[in-house]
């Protein structure tokens, strides 16, 4: 049980919490309360758990083991969000709010007040337009929420759980997505809310707002509980340490030695987009670089910004050298640059076709004689596919859709493959995979890169951007903060460039 | 595998079946000149169909394909009744008459096909909005009236409807000849694989180096080209245009698209199946005129429940689940 230094009793506690989903551990025994009147924030790397632990405690996820506690007493909490009604309340990190009605109708959705049968609109605008007064937002009952900037959005659903006498409100990396002044706005409201006693969990990435907001702050590390402790006795870097901190094993593939002196194949100057500013680097011949920081940092939009995916206000992109004017995806693929993206099922695969219209779609130009399609040459690349990456299936003939998330990755490799690239750019190689694949999947990199292919990965998990890069560069904000090579390539550097605490000022 | 049988072969034996119907009712149906006849006609809607299966594959809708029609029937009699006193009542005025409908055929295409890429406006709205145009203005051509091919033109154009070559009428061979052209192009083609992936998934199409804006402008262009052949077939049969002409076809060309399998929301395309989709609807508005037991004035109604209920045998959710993944 963890310490509770003040006779402050929690309001909701998890104790000795397990979580198994099939026969994979995700969390082991872990202890975790909110007390009414703080904000407790819950820190970790992807994967460390911290999902996993917010479901259980809104009732989205059942525990293996252990026990629940709402004001001390035991409890299984009713699923799929019906734990509102006992005052918890979950704020996902996508905000669940119907674009196209107004504020008030979503604050009422679901138990719309009503008088002698007809909605009674008055009286709903009345109250939230009180609502909204109460905590400082300026904007009218009436506003449609697409038309609301994404820091009202994230009030507006703080609003919502209030209006649900939200004793617990729990939410998902609030301020991923808000500007700097908007994150004052949102903290401002915040803490009106702990001054009324509510209980607050907050998950963020960002140590100087955890430092900022919170009176505890508890760390995951692999589902594992490390530490909880009031936020006063934390330093940004002991935050981050205590995140960080394991051990690497031959789960990595050995690299062959970067060298130095390889032609450099890609070259980025300047580039800016709405996002980006200011965007500067090189990819040499054989080389894998990495591409980390924080979710929202850019690193996705930089390189959909090359590959003419996204519009770029200005930069100049430099392929063997020589200035390149890609205005089509077409374009950058012909001069060998493709991208593979981190979204498999909306933006990779069909996945209500086979896997050979899948395979040979990016490169379909390749498979056209005298305007037809060539089937013979579109079976054997299946073959080669298949057997190159090791894709498992009992029938070559089923849909995308049901193949397993790690051979979907796979084929999507042999997929941007078929172009013959020498630039490619892997967007979360591991997204949603199993350990066993995922272990290929880093071998198939360091393959590529021996074989003279230059590859960017672009994750989120560190210890595979450690495994498996060359060089790492570091995005925060739109811009590249750090650059880290060889032995100095590390977790807490890595962090401390993304959280913001360092920063090389002069860059080439 | 039943489900997928029944979706490739559900229109042919509907077909079949339709033909058994009208044999025992009446065993003319099957007389070489019905047969003709049933052909001849279906040709009109199936030539249209065979566009309009492309545009649907790649996500998108048409729906001013019948106004179009009317309106390119128009403007072609106003140009070929003009162009008399200059090229004469021959061959060439026809000729003038034809290109000028497949020139506005693709470019009434690449209107809507440009409006829903490059101005990201629906289909829906956007062939709304060019189905009352078109229709307004043949309507205006004619003056609320109709607009009549010169007596000497008609003479010479008329064999193009009305004479046969190798014992099948001129528009059946168009109507093959555009759906074998369709077929290859769909199924065989790189433009074809194209549209089925922006059909399935757009962002994916995007992602995977496909220029999807310019892929669905050519559906929309590849339909306005059918229905110029379609118009170029049809005006010869009456020698006018009207405000009249050309109406709900539209919903005929869907409807036959829809029963030959291709999905509504994109993504799956059968040539084959609109082909026979466009027989099917022939076929049930001949067969009423056969036979006394039904209305003729009920075969909306018969149409309706056909479309209506082979889109229900096609989900095909009474029949198995998907198989687990591995």
């Amino acid at each position: 049980m963890l310490t509770t230094a003040s006779g402050n009793t929690s309001v909701l506690a998890a104790e000795r919490v397990s979580k198994s989903f099939g026969s994979v551990p995700v969390l082991f025994s872990v202890s975790f309360d909110i007390r009414a009147g703080e904000v407790h924030a819950l820190i970790g790397e992807n994967g460390a758990g911290k999902s996993t632990l917010m479901k259980i405690l809104s009732g989205f996820h059942d525990t293996t083991s252990g026990t629940i506690r709402l004001d001390g007493e035991a409890l299984t909490l009713p699923p799929n969000g019906q734990a509102e009604a006992l005052g918890i309340v979950l704020i996902h990190q996508e905000l669940n709010l119907a674009e196209q009605m107004t504020v008030a109708e979503n604050i009422y959705l679901g138990r719309e007040l009503t008088k002698n049968g007809f909605l009674n609109r008055a009286e709903m605008a009345r109250r939230v337009s009180d609502m909204l007064a109460e905590v400082g937002l300026d904007i009218s009952p009436g506003s449609r929420i697409s038309e609301l900037s994404i820091a009202q959005k994230q009030m507006v659903e703080i609003v919502k759980a209030m209006s649900r006498n939200a004793r617990v409100l729990i939410m998902d990396e609030p301020t991923a997505v808000l500007t700097e002044a908007e994150t004052e706005l949102f903290f401002k409201q915040v803490r009106k809310l702990k001054a009324g006693g509510t209980a607050i969990v907050f998950v963020s990435h960002k140590l100087h707002e955890v430092s900022e907001i919170a009176d505890r702050v508890t760390i995951l590390r692999d589902g594992q509980w490390i530490t909880t402790k009031p936020a006063g006795e934390f330093t940004l870097d002991s935050m981050a340490q205590l995140m960080v901190g394991r051990e690497l094993s031959d789960f990595y593939p050995p690299l062959n030695e970067a060298d130095v002196d390889a032609d450099v194949v890609l070259a980025v100057r300047n580039l800016s987009t709405r996002n980006l500013r200011d965007i500067s680097f090189e990819l040499r011949k054989g080389e894998v670089l990495g591409f980390s920081g924080l979710i929202g940092s850019g690193r996705s939009e930089l390189f959909e910004a090359i590959c003419c995916l996204r519009d770029r206000d200005s930069g100049t992109v430099l392929v063997d050298g020589r200035e390149t004017n890609f205005s089509s995806v077409a374009e950058a693929r012909d001069a060998g640059i493709v991208y593979l993206t981190k979204d498999r099922k909306e933006k990779g695969l069909l996945m209500e076709q086979g896997m050979r219209p899948n395979m040979t779609l990016l490169a379909l130009p390749k498979f056209t004689r005298h305007f037809m399609l060539d089937r013979a040459a579109e079976q054997a690349a299946l073959e080669r596919g298949i057997r190159r990456f090791d894709i498992r299936t009992r029938n070559p003939d089923i849909k995308a859709r049901e193949l397993s998330g790690g051979n979907q990755q796979k084929l999507l490799l042999a997929k941007i493959m078929e172009a013959d690239p020498r630039v490619v750019i892997i967007d979360e190689p591991t997204r949603g995979i199993d350990v066993g694949t995922k272990q290929q999947i880093y071998h198939f990199i360091a393959a590529l890169a021996a074989e003279g292919m230059s590859v960017v990965v672009i994750s989120s998990e560190m210890p595979e951007i450690i495994g498996v890069c060359h060089r790492v560069l570091v995005m925060r904000s739109g811009r590249i903060t750090g650059e880290l090579t060889g032995d100095a390539i590390n977790e807490n550097e890595i962090v401390r460039y993304a959280a913001g605490l360092k920063e090389e000022r002069t860059r080439v | 595998m039943t489900a997928i049988d029944f979706k490739t072969l559900g229109p042919a034996m509907a077909l079949i079946l339709l033909c058994v119907i009208g044999f025992m009712l009446n065993p003319a149906f099957l007389s070489e000149g019905n047969i003709t006849n049933l052909l001849t006609r279906s040709a009109f809607i199936g030539i249209i169909a065979v566009g309009a299966t492309f545009v649907i594959t790649a996500g998108g809708i048409d729906l001013s394909v019948g106004s179009m029609a009317a309106v390119i029937a128009g403007v072609m009699i106003i140009v070929m009744n003009n162009s008399i006193d200059t090229f004469g009542a021959g061959v060439t005025t026809v000729l003038i008459g034809c290109g000028c409908s497949v020139l506005l055929g693709l470019g009434a295409g690449w209107i809507n096909g440009t409006l829903t890429t490059k101005g990201k406006i629906e289909a829906f709205i956007v062939t709304l909005g060019t189905m009352g145009i078109f229709r307004s203005l043949v309507t205006y051509f004619a003056d609320g009236g109709t607009l009549s091919l010169n007596f000497e033109i008609r003479t010479t154009y008329r064999p193009v409807y009305y004479d046969s070559f190798f014992g099948l009428p001129f528009p059946v061979w168009v109507f093959i000849a555009v759906s074998i052209a369709g077929w290859v192009l769909l199924n065989r083609t790189a433009f074809g694989r194209y549209c089925t992936a922006i059909g399935s998934n757009e962002a994916v199409a995007k992602y995977s180096a496909i220029k999807v804006d310019r892929i669905k402008t050519w559906t929309y262009v590849l339909q306005g080209l059918c229905v110029a052949l379609a118009t170029i077939i049809y005006v010869p049969r009456l020698g006018s245009a009207s405000s009249s002409t050309g109406v709900l076809w539209e919903l005929e060309a869907i409807a036959a698209v829809i029963i030959g399998g291709t999905v509504l929301k994109g993504g799956y395309g059968r040539i084959g199946g609109t082909i026979l989709g466009a027989l099917i609807l022939t076929t049930i508005g001949n067969i009423l005129n056969f036979t006394d037991m039904i209305s003729n004035y009920l075969n909306g109604t018969m149409q309706g429940l056909i479309i209506i209920v082979a889109v229900w045998l096609q989900r095909g959710d009474w029949t198995r689940r998907s198989p687990p993944k591995t």
